[in-house]
């Protein structure tokens, strides 16, 4: 076991993002996003052309107001951070939160 | 954006009556109405809105701050009250703590971009410790009222 703690690398990911929903990463996206990144164990790290902030942070997620367009660059570190990415990329992305992009109807 | 950009400092309160939810809310829309923000008749569906909004995802984000918001066509752009409770307030926070101070924004309905940059304006200073003692400890109305004038001054408060 003790083999293993030296030869432990910490795993870094990154990928960028774009915010694809046409509210933006209000508060209840910035929630959905906190939930997911808090099921992880790696370091995660947003980051917008001007700050970067703790992706488990509610504050500092809402900070960020990337508003529809918006490119997102996220980092993960340590156990867990290939499949913290993939499961984030698919909520911003793939799922765009759950809500309509842009000129799409809002879901009842 | 500026917190003086879209606070209106004629709906501050430095201590709110309520002392649960959905009473500070009200009162908090009411100052606003009271202080011409929200235009004829409003008020009272704007209270049903947002604390129906508040029952669907608790805004208690934690630290002792909740940051109840809506989308109300009653609004042409952002506009704020801030409530502060000595006592704390049932907020249903994530933290399960209770919120000293209580930022109620209401946003139009067709600009989503400018509610996350009043969103973005009001983190920036809410997630720093002085900033949030500071708001907690300020008794007045005008000492609130330089409190967010000294933070859009001051970008490390």
């Amino acid at each position: 076991m003790q083999a293993e703690e030296h030869t432990l690398e910490k795993v870094v990911c990154e990928a960028e993002v774009e915010i694809r929903n046409a509210d933006g990463l209000h508060m209840r996206p910035a929630m959905q996003f906190v939930d997911i990144a808090n099921q992880f164990e790696c370091d995660i790290t947003v980051s917008n052309s001007e700050n970067s902030v703790d992706g488990k942070s509610i504050m500092q997620m809402s900070m960020l107001a990337a508003t529809y367009g918006t490119k997102l660059k996220i980092r993960t570190e340590g156990a867990g951070a290939q499949k913290a990415i993939n499961a984030l990329q698919e909520l911003v992305e793939a799922r765009h939160f759950d809500e309509p992009a842009p000129g799409e109807p809002k879901k009842s | 954006m500026k917190l003086s950009d879209f606070v209106c400092f004629k709906a501050i309160i430095p201590e709110l009556k309520a002392k649960d939810r959905d009473g500070a809310i009200a009162e908090l829309v009411t100052a606003l109405d009271r202080a011409g923000r929200l235009g004829n008749d409003n008020s009272q569906e704007i209270i049903r809105v947002v604390i129906k909004r508040e029952k669907e995802a608790s805004t208690g984000m934690g630290k002792g701050v909740a940051l109840p918001h809506v989308k109300h066509g009653a609004v042409k752009d952002v506009t704020a009250a801030v409530g502060r409770s000595s006592v704390g307030i049932d907020f249903s926070s994530l933290d399960k703590q209770p919120v000293y101070s209580v930022i109620l924004l209401i946003s139009p309905v067709d600009n989503p971009d400018r509610h996350l940059q009043a969103m973005e304006s009001i983190f920036k200073h809410l997630q720093r410790d002085r900033f949030r003692k500071f708001l907690r400890q300020s008794a007045t109305a005008e000492e609130i009222e330089d409190l967010l004038k000294e933070a859009d001054e001051d970008s490390s408060l």
